[in-house]
């Protein structure tokens, strides 16, 4: 089996946020939650660079580790889901999460943290693939119908990579060779503590 | 010597401002495509608790935070750290209890029941109190479930069942800390004036109290020290609780975002496993471990022979105002 991983080669993201829209529309994410975003760091100095980011599917997830109803799960692709069945919105995984990733709609009492939301690597839920459950609490199941990810299919410099993680750090490689810099596999070395060397 | 050093300074000042690079001049040879910010220069740049930070477009201003390394920080309080805490204090409390029991047994009234009852604690006093303690109770529960109930109880009830519970345990949990608060503010009020340290609780202290020897008892007025260090202690604690707990409450209100949750998840998780244990030793000695100490919280009425070993200042006050029977009617031999 795989061992799913994303990959944002900063120096060829153009913050155009087609990776934003993409998961937006494909999973029908409501308003005020964002799966992926685009983050530019130094902005408007030289050398600035935007980052792409969502949930990392970390090995060894903090965000399982902490959850106090161990509502998550690792896939044979190492992709790491969660069940909303299970969540309690308690908050623990976003303080755990380096990347941000949890998301909560503000429906709670006191207007706190529903049942928290995060990119699936479009590979749906713990529900049967491609029923109108899985579908409407986790959005679609691209992994299940032999697709990737939207938002690096979407991206329009090929600046994000989703894949097999020996693939898309060899692709990565090659460019770097290629023109000679690169600013680093952004997220890997907190994720799966190691990074794409050069 | 002198006017000659002087003279070189004005050129030694000259020759550092040359060597010091300036930031226009470093953009000039700055090539921006390849060179660029490292995320590991970042990363290794970063202090403790900050955050790897950028701009962002979309409406929401939390979401420009990268990388947030603290997280595993976090991480690691919560997984390793708070268990060995928290079953430290709150079964080392145990254990200490239970050594207590065995070796002191139950504090009996020395004078043995008089039959004659003064009040203790009114209907107000009880009110609050029991308003307090049962909140206390659920939200103790329900935040040890939380915590470590992953742990210990989630094996045995399965998935499903365990997160309903906990889920429940979450709402009661809550709203429980509102009226929990309304209880603290209450307590306050009614008993702080007395429990202002005075001289006697040094006496009392110096001879612990009368808990390790049979027959002392260090006069006391309407509290002695130990009640004074509980309701200070529960003053404290509670405060702490309700102002940490209220900024959990309300996650969308806090202004730093994630680390200031962070910092009130610790903080409120480290005092709420030695509030636990300090008051599972408060329960003991007003249940268990204390005969005829319930009954101050109970109805209400004490006996007047255990009123006198344990506050006899505050026997003879009341006695004086005419609120209490002067002695005894049927005293009772000691056991």
């Amino acid at each position: 089996m795989a061992r799913m991983k994303f990959l944002c080669d900063a120096d060829r993201c153009i913050e155009c946020n087609a990776c934003v829209t993409a998961c937006k529309n494909e999973h029908e994410v409501p308003w005020g939650i964002n799966r992926r975003r685009v983050v530019t760091i130094n902005d408007g100095k030289p050398g600035e660079r935007s980052v792409s980011m969502a949930c990392m599917h970390c090995t060894d997830a903090p965000c399982a580790a902490v959850c106090p109803v161990s509502c998550f799960y690792t896939t044979a692709d190492a992709v790491v889901l969660h069940s909303k069945d299970l969540c309690i919105g308690c908050g623990y995984c976003f303080y755990a999460c380096p990347f941000g990733a949890p998301q909560y709609p503000k429906v709670g009492n006191f207007g706190s943290r529903g049942k928290m939301d995060k990119c699936t690597y479009c590979a749906g839920g713990p529900e049967a693939d491609f029923s109108t459950e899985e579908y409407e609490k986790y959005g679609r199941n691209r992994l299940a119908e032999g697709k990737l990810p939207l938002c690096a299919e979407m991206c329009s410099t090929k600046s994000l990579l989703a894949g097999d993680g020996d693939i898309i750090a060899s692709i990565y490689k090659e460019r770097v060779m290629k023109r000679g810099y690169g600013s680093g596999a952004w997220g890997w070395k907190t994720a799966y503590k190691e990074t794409v060397s050069v | 010597m002198n006017a000659w050093l002087k003279s070189l300074l004005p050129l030694l000042a000259l020759a550092f401002v040359a060597s010091t690079p300036v930031a226009a001049q470093n953009y000039n040879n700055f090539n921006p495509t390849k060179e660029s910010v490292k995320e590991e220069q970042l990363l290794n740049g970063l202090k403790s608790g900050e955050r790897l930070t950028g701009r962002i477009s979309i409406p929401d201003e939390k979401a420009a935070s990268l990388i947030q390394p603290a997280g595993q920080e976090w991480r690691v309080f919560h997984q390793q750290k708070l268990p060995i805490i928290g079953g430290v204090a709150i079964l080392g409390m145990l254990a200490l209890l239970a050594i207590f029991y065995l070796v002191r047994g139950r504090i009996r009234i020395e004078g043995g029941f008089s039959g004659a009852t003064i009040t203790r604690f009114a209907s107000l006093d009880r009110f609050t109190h029991w308003l307090t303690a049962s909140c206390f109770i659920v939200l103790a529960l329900s935040g040890l479930n939380i915590s470590f109930g992953r742990m210990l109880i989630l094996p045995y009830f399965g998935p499903e069942t365990f997160a309903t519970l906990t889920a429940w345990g979450k709402l009661a949990h809550n709203y429980l800390g509102f009226p929990f608060m309304i209880g603290i503010a209450l307590m306050f009020v009614i008993w702080v004036r007395d429990n202002i340290p005075n001289k006697l609780d040094l006496e009392w202290i110096k001879q612990g109290g009368g808990l390790f020897s049979k027959g002392a008892h260090p006069p006391a007025k309407r509290f002695n020290a130990g009640q004074k260090v509980v309701f200070w202690m529960v003053m404290g604690g509670g405060a702490i609780m309700s102002a940490s707990g209220w900024f959990l409450l309300f996650p969308y209100m806090a202004d730093g975002g994630v680390s200031d949750l962070q910092l009130y998840t610790t903080i409120h998780a480290l005092l709420a496993v030695l509030f636990i244990a300090a008051m599972l030793a408060h329960a003991y000695i007003g249940s268990v471990g204390m005969e005829g100490a319930f009954d101050a919280m109970g109805n209400g009425e004490v006996d007047l022979n255990w009123a006198k070993e344990h506050h006899a200042l505050w026997v003879a006050e009341e006695q004086a105002k005419g609120g209490a029977p002067a002695t005894p009617p049927h005293a009772m031999p000691a056991e």
